[in-house]
């Protein structure tokens, strides 16, 4: 088994490379479009109150249709390949982050707000320095959720022509190869943990005041 | 005492809120002077606390007008009344996400003084309030008590060196030998350095102790204003009476005790 | 779309029946060692934190992957998928049970401890009742998640609703793919409703 496994990267060192930068190119702007997304209209749902009750049964239904048929659904529509891909993971991923920050924004003890406004914010003051940092633990972690099923997703987005580590695996499905199989799992594997350790330390560098806490 | 100066006047000042029958503030008119210590005594749902918060405009009087050192601030942009107002509430307030030293500094930094300014009037505001700047400065709130939050709050309101403040109830949440403890500071506080006090509370001794005139407020209504020495001597009406006669009898049994 | 339903029912209704087997089989397995780990880390403190921080590690890797490192010891089909999700609804049901057997009213807890209850006693009597609607989330969301995590375990022959999209996919068969969306989403949306009604009737202790 190792000598297969070394033989691979012997021979194929390029395309794999090149999938492991598929996938964390599609991944990272995924989730970022799905940031930009999601967490402006998590606020403005918070500012329309009937809105907000449309708009969050419809991201909390969406979050239970599974991944698999989101993502294939698309290809009737949009072709195959990245455009489709990643269109279904920032569909995927705008929910948790959505929804994480409808609820963060809502938790912030109202006397916290009356108090800001009390010694002299105006109300911008009061969203920026008070509202949003307070509401950043919870966003946070919708951000980490999201991610999670990003990576999950785009690893299934290789069978759609997206490209990625995914493609080992269906590879290795494909030709009963074990070694594409391992190869395959484990690469995705370190990817999507190493990817949840940097967002670990990244809330930890941003949110200090909560390490405090413990 | 004081100069004759009034710094808050209430005129007519009446108050109603939305779902209810009677008024919140029922046509309240006061006048408080320069440098005095005004405690507002009542049980929950008397106005006390609205009537408070009407100084800072966090509510707005339904009728009657509010003079600051004789200006009307509903004629004043209402954050800049607030920036002139020292504020501090039972819950304290302080922003979990800034450090002791940050959330003193709010308001400062809000109103752009210079960084030197700003962490000198850190130091000696956390002095003052009798927490040592080394130690606590770069804490956050969380890693202190809460008699240690609280003097905090105190020190934040002080910060922009207000001529006004205001406390809706500060040492309610405090176990009752800090609050004595914290009492003691603020009358110590308030005496050094001339600012007017308004101090709403629902403990009658609290009240008595820390006021120099106390208002005794019921169902929205003033029943009197005078100095706790007077009202105890004279009560002007039935719940006035039934306030100091409560109070009498809890003192009785250390009365009793000394004989 | 409806012609391909009328032609070929026994397809869609094979998928459909696949798909609750494994869903059904894996939620009883995934409670069986979930109420199991529960009772043990009820007990033994650290162990709760232990097996929460394993599984979540676990949880956060793609389950493609997760298929593709069993696979060679397992094999392909239904065996793997279910070990699988078996896995990784032990992440939702513990975090679930455990914080919710945990948050019950101290003071309720404190006042058993005092009349004299044992931790077993306590667990039981007093815990289990008074977490019933946390305990039941965390069954809700292991469900949805399950009929979620199957659709992909068509990829290693396990059968279930994602033959229809893989197929579909395959052989560039819109139907089949309008099908297999339509019936896991669907039946997703259904048994989270369902779940969902019966979690809210599960009231609070009447006081």
């Amino acid at each position: 088994m190792l000598q297969l496994t070394m033989a691979y990267f012997q021979n194929n060192m390029e395309s794999f490379l090149l999938a492991v930068r598929q996938h964390m190119w599609i991944s990272l702007l995924s989730l970022l479009a799905a940031c930009v997304i999601g967490i402006p209209c998590g606020y403005a749902a918070t500012r329309y109150a009937r809105g907000e009750k449309w708009i969050t049964g419809f991201f909390q239904i969406l979050r239970i249709i599974p991944s698999l048929a989101v993502l294939i659904l698309l290809i009737p529509i949009m072709g195959t390949g990245i455009k489709p891909a990643m269109t279904a993971l920032v569909l995927l991923a705008v929910p948790p982050i959505l929804m994480n920050t409808v609820v963060g924004l809502k938790e912030v003890p109202d006397f916290m707000l009356e108090t800001a406004r009390g010694i002299g914010m105006t109300e911008r003051q009061v969203l920026w320095k008070v509202k949003f940092p307070l509401a950043l633990p919870m966003i946070f972690t919708g951000v980490k959720t999201a991610m999670v099923e990003i990576i999950a997703s785009a690893t299934l987005a290789a069978k759609i022509g997206a490209g990625g580590l995914g493609g080992l695996i269906f590879t290795g499905l494909g030709l009963n190869r074990t070694d594409l199989l391992l190869i395959g799992g484990i690469s995705v594997a370190v990817l999507s943990l190493t990817a949840a350790l940097l967002l670990d330390v990244l809330s930890g560098l941003i949110m200090r005041y909560k390490k405090a806490e413990k | 005492m004081t100069s004759a100066n009034p710094a808050i006047i209430f005129q007519n000042v009446c108050k109603k809120f939305e779902n209810s029958r009677t008024n919140a503030v029922d046509h309240v008119d006061v006048t408080i002077q320069e440098g005095e210590f005004i405690t507002i005594l009542g049980s929950s749902g008397c106005g006390k606390t609205t009537l408070l918060k009407m100084v800072n405009r966090l509510y707005e009087p339904d009728e009657g007008k509010i003079l600051l050192f004789g200006e009307d601030i509903s004629t004043v942009d209402a954050v800049k009344v607030r920036r002139r107002i020292g504020y501090v509430i039972q819950q304290v307030g302080l922003f979990p996400h800034m450090t002791i030293g940050e959330n003193v500094a709010v308001v400062p930094k809000l109103l752009k003084w210079k960084k030197e300014k700003i962490d000198a009037r850190v130091k000696e505001l956390l002095t003052l309030v009798g927490l040592e700047p080394e130690e606590y400065e770069n804490r956050y709130p969380s890693q202190l008590s809460g008699g240690q939050q609280q003097r905090v709050g105190l020190a934040r309101a002080l910060a922009i060196d207000p001529k006004i403040m205001l406390l809706d109830e500060p040492f309610g949440a405090i176990d009752a030998i800090n609050r004595l403890n914290l009492q003691d500071e603020l009358l110590r506080i308030h005496g050094g350095l001339g600012k007017t006090f308004l101090f709403v509370t629902h403990d009658i001794h609290e009240a008595f102790k820390m006021g120099d005139r106390v208002i005794i407020m019921n169902e929205g209504e003033i029943c009197q204003f005078d100095t706790p020495r007077h009202i105890a001597a004279h009560p002007a009406n039935d719940f006035v009476e039934m306030l100091i006669r409560s109070a009498r009898e809890q003192e009785q049994i250390f009365f009793d005790a000394c004989q | 779309m409806l012609e391909f339903a009328a032609k070929h029912p026994d397809k869609l209704i094979d998928a459909l029946l696949e798909h609750l087997e494994i869903v059904l089989i894996t939620l009883i397995i995934s409670l069986l060692l979930a109420a199991a780990l529960t009772v043990i880390s009820m007990k033994i403190e650290p162990v709760s934190r232990i097996l929460i921080q394993f599984f979540s590690v676990i949880y956060s890797v793609p389950s493609l992957a997760l298929f593709a490192l069993l696979i060679p010891v397992t094999g392909l089909g239904m065996k793997t998928a279910i070990i699988v999700l078996v896995i990784y609804n032990q992440y939702l049901l513990l975090r679930n049970f455990i914080s919710g057997l945990n948050e019950v009213d101290p003071a309720v807890v404190e006042a058993a401890r005092g009349l004299g209850m044992t931790e077993m006693q306590i667990l039981m009597k007093i815990r289990l009742p008074l977490a019933k609607r946390a305990l039941f989330a965390g069954v809700h969301l292991a469900a949805v998640s399950t009929i979620g995590i199957a659709t992909i375990a068509a990829s290693i022959n396990a059968g279930g609703l994602g033959t229809l999209l893989f197929d579909g996919l395959r052989t560039m068969n819109t139907d089949k793919i309008l099908w297999g969306s339509i019936l896991s989403a669907g039946l997703a949306i259904v048994v989270n409703g369902l779940l969902g009604g019966i979690e809210k009737r599960i009231g609070r202790v009447r006081q």
